[in-house]
């Protein structure tokens, strides 16, 4: 009987797993996205980089603003623990093995690009560098 | 006629005392008894004021204030805090119906004592009975790593996301 749910269980998530991989969600869509614009931006891109990501989360910019010189700033060294806001509010880990639920809102992600690009780096991210923070914070 | 004097009165007239009591005791609790502001129900406001700090709620200022805040989203404290113009609409209305002059008096009586309404104060932490309320809070809780800032309420108020504000 346990076997039998065991194995049904199994198939389900199988399934679960293999139409997870053929059809794109939302987060493949939205690196695809970024993908295609980073390549018309510089012919040369070919694919994002989860090193180049992790390099643009930690490094500290001098352009923006004197109180957040970098992502990890507010949201700490460790993508997979929780940082916290200036004004004390916690903020979920970013890491998607921590956060299994983010980065499904395409708006969202880009808002907070928007954001906090503006306060970090004193100006815009540009597509690759996105696609290659994002592809960073997926794999963590 | 001999049925009404079965009624025990005694009883009836305590229990009516008690129920008189609490009835203006917990009204005092909801209305201005300056410890519970009702919080953010608006999802969209919750997600768009409640992401970089608590969702303050909005009896806690006055309309004029809320509308020149969300006047000047662009330098929010520092921060650039922009919104799409429909969102800023639909926080804006949400906030004025419920501020502190409007739809939230109840639990702000005390809150605008001595606040020029026209002056469209931006910082509740300004407002006299917060402050005269945070009198005996040492410099050094303020600074606690816990603490750090003025608007981190539940740093010390532990159920300030529910509404409540007591010590």
């Amino acid at each position: 009987m346990r076997q039998k749910l065991t194995l049904t269980l199994l198939a389900a998530g199988l399934a679960l797993a293999m139409s997870g991989a053929s059809s794109a969600g939302p987060r493949e869509d939205q690196l695809a996205t970024y993908a295609s614009a980073a390549k018309s931006a510089n012919p040369t891109f070919t694919r994002f980089a989860v090193e180049r990501g992790k390099t643009l989360h930690t490094q500290a910019f001098a352009s923006g603003k004197a109180d957040t010189p970098a992502c990890t700033t507010c949201h700490g060294k460790e993508p997979r623990a929780a940082g916290r806001t200036p004004a004390g509010k916690a903020i979920e880990p970013m890491a998607l093995s921590a956060s299994p639920n983010r980065y499904t809102d395409p708006a969202k992600v880009e808002k907070w690009f928007k954001r906090n690009c503006n306060e970090v780096l004193g100006r815009d991210c540009s597509a690759q560098e996105k696609g290659d923070w994002l592809s960073f914070m997926l794999t963590q | 006629m001999k049925i009404t004097t079965k009624i025990p009165t005694r009883p009836l007239v305590l229990g009516l005392l008690v129920l008189g009591f609490s009835a203006i005791v917990l009204g005092r609790a909801q209305a201005g008894g300056g410890h519970f502001y009702s919080p953010v129900a608006d999802p969209v406001v919750k997600e768009e004021c409640g992401s970089c700090h608590l969702a303050f709620a909005p009896s806690m200022l006055p309309a004029s204030s809320w509308k020149r805040m969300m006047g000047e989203l662009k330098n929010h404290f520092g921060d650039d805090a922009s919104v799409d113009a429909a969102t800023a609409k639909q926080i804006t209305d949400y906030l004025v119906a419920n501020a502190a002059d409007t739809g939230g008096r109840r639990f702000s009586e005390k809150l605008l004592r001595g606040v020029s309404v026209a002056s469209a104060p931006q910082r509740i932490t300004e407002l006299p009975k917060w402050v005269s309320e945070h009198r005996k809070v040492p410099d050094w809780e303020w600074r606690h790593k816990d603490v750090r800032t003025k608007a981190n309420c539940v740093a010390c108020h532990a159920d300030a996301a529910r509404g409540y504000y007591d010590e």
